[in-house]
């Protein structure tokens, strides 16, 4: 089987960005939006039938092979280069038809949204260069070469989150992401360098190989701090997973990211790049799972439970209807990352590496429906507030319709897509952790209520009093949420088990049907409280808000991350570090340098005195000098 | 004549046609166009023809000559290139170029600006291909002095103040490097031989270990104070802020490399001994520069300042990777320096251009410019980008193969420090978005901006030479870092 073609697929992005950013004066919009639609057609064309033909006959001996096409890009020691490459497997052919089809969703989406935009050339250009970032990313064939692409998406995310760069509030929030994830990233570089010094490799072959350097090494690895140093090094990587997925402590930028415009944050901020960091250890699972026996598989965890707990609770409370979804994503995230993290490696025992994939997959289709239907929503009322929306189910019907299927399926209704992934992050939890799985019960009844929450205050309730009469979006916009809406529904019909599992091989996976009747109810629970809250106006919520006053206010602010980090970055690194700096540099540094050059004026102003000019004074020092050297001369001589 | 006198010849013939023939500005940037366009093409030209000098010549230096031109201290003219002299006159020539197009509206006495550049830029590419001492140091002392005239005559602000320092502090590093270079000379016979100058002979004999480590760190400083290593860079920030753009260019863009590669070039491959036992002292001192250089730049005022300290930071990199004494390192080096003088010659354009529209270069008076100049707005992110490192530019490629390469030290200590080094990516993407997000995004600060003009095609084609090596070596490093690679053995087989 030869997938080499397969490089075609973030090459296309590539020549559209090019083509769109150096012609982007030129190219009427009317051409433009066209040309990334079908570029990107043209992509989720081939990665589907690289999917179907993966699929079918990638097995040997019921096994998924790995197919390996690179290229050395630069070479830095006898052992060490990068390569870049694709590299085909379940994770990765999975990811990509992921990318391509939102992608494709979203260009043909944008069209619509981002008509008569001044930048709209400029849109579709940073729309290509993301495409290729995250599919080059996909396909990496090492850890280097998804670093490269891990910063490419980065700088994408910055230009397409400040994209409307005249406002303060986009440039900054642009501007946090990109040093919130960089900071992340820097310990992803490390552990990058940690690893790969004393495994000597880059490649994911080698370093996910069970008897590579890396897994079987571990035992006689230095140790730091009690831990492997192979341990730190993936906790390190870990960190840069934590950063793009916006898990705790480095969420803090995702909520912000939603200045940038709508489709934007469905692409980037929802199905692809943020889950970045699961795809990461998805890519080194067997290392994260068999090096000191899972111990940095046990942080990553934890870090999701706490996250997924943590921004359900803050969705709850926030009115921004965009920020409500970016924290739902980070609670999903969460999600999969926990999944993973109380996965084993084994045919069945690995349900929970197969159920993060498998929600990635589901959660892509029915988050970017969200994001798309309340860009929908966005674009007719001209606010991002609930209190600015309500009664829209009349005007909006193709959306209203989409957006409650998608909330359906987040809420894990019976027969949703979102119903059959979640179920199986449930049941491997149940089967791992105890803890961990009923904060994902919690979790799960949270999110019914704050997503019904969410479709009762738009699409319910009492009209508001919008300027214009609110109505339903253009054909290029309700066909994408169209065709999401119905992968949000039949996705969890794809029996993921079969295709994508932590050994790459097959195995069945059945409905645990108690835990799902269980997971059900608490969702279905929460939707009927948000149904008595939130259907007709009513002021129960404000009295629960008032009767848990003070945690109340604290899980509105965001639990005061964002003051945390100001105090931080501004007083501490900007006020003592950097302030120090330059006024050690100019008073001490150069004030010295200054001083020796006064020294030297001062010492040459003394001494200028002997140029007197009378020739005595000169034929006296000519004389002395003389006898001097004489004297000299006479005593080595005399040696 | 020989293929690389011609790189000391064309700039002075340019001078002589300046003087004799140019009347007005039109007439000066002609004759320094065209000149600086010969000698572009020379050095593409030197490029390829190394290459197919390479393939059959395993000498260190190739299309070396040698000529007496005082016998009394056996100096010579001896000359020669391998990869890393012909990549750093690849550099000089295309920053000049790109240099002289941004100074095509200079108003004032534009035909002894441009004298002086040129004049200033026959020194560079003298150093460049010198390997003898004394004539290397001629070409060095020629490269630095011209600098006072640009500066106090064409310059900004306290320009005389700021002159004065500049010069002062590298005819001081001067100094202590003659001394150096001196104490290298008399112990160059150390079996008995003539002294000599030429480094390729010295690096023949065996140093005394005493003299090496009084000589070197002489050396070292004195090369590595134009280098702008800590404490010794403060005559940088103000230098910058006064020069006029093009000497900005020339000067952060290349003349501050002639530290690094003096520093491999002599100091280290002269006196190993010396440079190992000194190392450490060096090394604390230049990671703490590159942490220091970023954080200083955090908190400056002034756009050109911002540009200065980071180059303090960017280029005590550079002296961080040659302390490591490995390959991975040293081949970073280079491309750092190369990539730095790119970036850091774009960047000072920019400045100069977004300057000379609304005379201010303060951050806090400016804002929203991207909007009515797209076109600077869009090279300013970019290179703002490509100077933090991104892939895909040249910095990426030169701090990664830096940061590999020390990383594989098998010394703690050095790995350590490697971590602290590292770390200052993100300080640099702290200053650079701060800088870029508030001059070029953000609502225009100032009513008035509404109506600058646009770029010219001057300015466009400078930035657009600058650009592309960028780009080029950030997208297909292999070639370039393959060849540095064999050029770096011999010097570095002397430390091992």
């Amino acid at each position: 089987m030869d997938f080499s073609y397969t490089i075609l697929i973030p090459l296309i992005p590539l020549a559209l960005f090019v083509i769109l950013g150096l012609f982007s004066k030129k190219i009427p919009a009317s051409i433009s939006g066209w040309l990334g639609s079908l570029g990107l057609g043209t992509s989720i064309a081939l990665s589907l039938y690289t999917a179907y033909h993966y699929f079918m006959d990638g097995k040997l001996e019921g096994v998924y092979q790995t197919f390996v096409y690179k290229q050395t890009w630069l070479i830095f020691t006898d052992k060490l280069h990068i390569d870049l490459g694709v590299l085909i497997d379940p994770i990765s052919v999975m990811m990509m038809v992921v990318v391509t089809t939102i992608s494709f969703m979203v260009h043909l989406y944008s069209r619509g949204y981002m008509h008569g935009d001044d930048g709209y050339t400029r849109f579709f250009a940073y729309l290509a260069l993301f495409s290729f970032s995250m599919l080059g990313l996909v396909l990496a064939t090492n850890l280097f070469q998804m670093y490269i692409f891990w910063e490419l998406v980065g700088a994408s995310s910055f230009l397409l989150i400040g994209y409307y760069y005249t406002k303060p509030s986009a440039v900054a929030a642009a501007k946090k992401a990109f040093i919130v994830t960089r900071f992340a990233d820097l310990g992803f570089l490390i552990g990058i360098l940690l690893i790969s010094y004393y495994t000597g490799t880059f490649d994911f072959k080698d370093l996910t190989s069970l008897d590579g350097m890396l897994i079987a090494g571990w035992g006689a690895s230095a140790s730091f701090m009690g831990l492997s140093v192979f341990t730190w090094g993936l906790i390190l990587i870990y960190m840069g997973g934590v950063g793009k997925s916006a898990m705790l402590p480095f969420h803090i930028w995702l909520p912000d990211a939603m200045e940038g415009p709508t489709p934007v944050s469905a692409l980037i901020h929802a199905a692809t790049m943020v889950v970045a960091g699961v795809y990461l250890v998805a890519r080194l699972f067997p290392a994260y799972y068999f090096v000191e026996d899972g111990f940095a598989l046990q942080v990553v965890a934890y870090v999701g439970a706490i996250s997924s707990l943590v921004a359900a609770l803050i969705a709850v409370t926030q009115t921004d209807i965009k920020r409500v979804l970016a924290f739902s994503t980070m609670s999903q995230i969460g999600y999969m990352m926990l999944a993973l993290g109380v996965s084993k490696y084994e045919g069945h025992e690995g349900l929970g590496y197969m159920a993060s994939m498998f929600h990635l997959f589901t959660h892509a289709m029915f988050k970017a429906l969200l994001f798309l239907g309340a860009g929908s929503v966005i674009h007719a009322v001209h606010s991002n507030y609930m209190q600015d929306m309500g009664g829209l189910r009349k005007y909006m019907p193709v959306t209203h319709i989409t957006f409650l299927i998608a909330a359906l399926s987040i809420a894990g209704f019976p027969g949703f897509a979102g119903f059959f992934s979640k179920d199986e992050i449930l049941v491997a939890a149940f089967e791992s952790n105890k803890l961990i799985y009923y904060s994902s019960v919690l979790v799960a009844g949270l999110t019914a209520f704050y997503m019904f929450r969410l479709y009762f205050n738009i699409f319910w309730g009492e009209d508001r009093k919008y300027k214009h009469t609110p109505h339903e979006s253009p054909l290029s916009m309700t066909i994408p949420l169209v065709f999401l809406a119905f992968m949000s529904i039949f996705a969890g019909y794809i029996p993921f088990s079969q295709f994508v599992t932590a050994d790459l091989m097959p195995f069945e996976a059945h409905l645990n049907l108690p835990l799902a009747a269980i997971a059900s109810s608490v969702g279905i629970i929460g939707i009927i409280i948000a149904f008595i809250f939130y259907k007709k106006p009513s002021d129960l919520p404000e009295r629960f808000a008032n009767a848990f006053g003070f945690i109340y206010k604290w899980i509105y602010n965001k639990l005061y991350f964002d003051e945390l980090y100001i105090f931080v970055t501004k007083k501490i690194l900007f006020g003592v570090v950097a302030f120090s700096a330059s006024w050690f540099d100019k008073n001490v540094v150069d004030s010295s340098m200054i001083g020796i050059g006064n020294v030297t004026v001062s010492v040459s102003n003394k001494i200028k005195g002997m140029q007197s000019g009378k020739l005595q004074d000169y034929a006296m020092s000519f004389v002395g000098g003389i006898v001097v050297i004489a004297m000299v001369v006479f005593y080595i001589w005399i040696n | 004549m020989d293929i690389l006198s011609l790189f000391v010849i064309v700039p002075i013939l340019i001078v002589l046609a300046l003087t004799f023939f140019a009347k007005d500005l039109k007439q000066a940037r002609l004759i320094s166009v065209v000149g600086m366009g010969i000698q572009f093409a020379m050095s593409i030209n030197l490029i390829f023809a190394y290459i197919k000098e390479r393939a059959v010549n395993t000498n260190i230096m190739v299309f070396t000559k040698d000529v007496v031109w005082y016998e009394t201290f056996n100096i010579h003219y001896s000359i020669g290139v391998d990869a890393i002299s012909v990549v750093m006159i690849a550099l000089t020539a295309v920053v000049l170029l790109a240099g002289v197009f941004i100074s095509w509206k200079i108003d004032d006495l534009p035909k002894e600006f441009f004298i002086s550049l040129i004049a200033l830029s026959s020194g560079v590419f003298g150093f460049f291909i010198s390997t003898d001492l004394f004539t290397m140091f001629v070409f060095y002392e020629i490269a630095v002095i011209p600098m006072y005239l640009l500066i106090g005559i064409w310059g900004s602000g306290p320009k005389e103040n700021s002159a004065m320092k500049l010069t002062l502090m590298l005819m001081g590093a001067s100094a202590v490097l003659s001394v150096g270079i001196l104490g290298i000379y008399f112990n160059s016979n150390a079996d008995g031989g003539p002294l000599t100058f030429n480094i390729f002979e010295i690096a023949q004999v065996n140093i005394p270990v005493a003299a090496q480590n009084i000589f070197y760190p002489l050396t070292f400083i004195g090369f590595a104070v134009i280098g702008a290593l800590f404490p010794f860079h403060t005559w940088s920030p103000s230098g910058h802020a006064s020069a006029p753009t093009a000497v900005s260019m020339l000067h952060a863009g290349v003349l501050m490399k002639l530290g690094g590669y003096g520093v491999f070039r002599i100091a280290m491959y002269l006196l190993p001994v010396g440079a190992l036992n000194w190392s450490d002292f060096f090394l604390v001192l230049s990671a703490f520069g590159v942490i220091y250089g970023a954080f200083a730049a955090i908190m400056q005022k002034d756009l050109k300042y911002v540009n200065a300290y980071a180059s303090v930071s960017h280029l005590s990199l550079v002296l961080f990777a040659l302390l490591m004494f490995n390959r991975t390192a040293w081949t970073g080096a280079i491309i750092q320096s190369l990539s730095h003088g790119l970036l850091t010659a774009m960047f000072f354009a920019l400045i100069g251009m977004v300057y000379g529209r609304t005379h201010t270069r303060e951050i806090e008076k400016l804002g929203g410019i991207m909007k009515i100049l797209p076109f600077i707005g869009a090279i300013y992110v970019i290179t703002g980008l490509a100077y933090l490192g991104l892939p895909g530019f040249s910095g990426f490629v030169a701090e990664m193969t830096i940061f590999v390469g020390a990383f594989q030290h098998p010394d703690l200590f050095h790995r350590i420090l490697t971590i602290v080094v590292v770390s200052s990516i993100v300080v640099t993407s702290v200053y650079i978005l701060r800088m870029v997000g508030k001059i070029m995004m953000g609502p225009l600060s100032n009513e008035e901006y509404k109506d600058l003009p646009k770029a010219t095609w001057f300015e466009k084609t400078g930035l657009i030479l600058l650009l592309i090596p960028v780009i080029m070596i950030g997208v297909l490093p292999l070639g370039l870092s393959e060849m540095l690679k064999e050029s770096i053995q011999p010097f570095l087989e002397r430390l091992l």
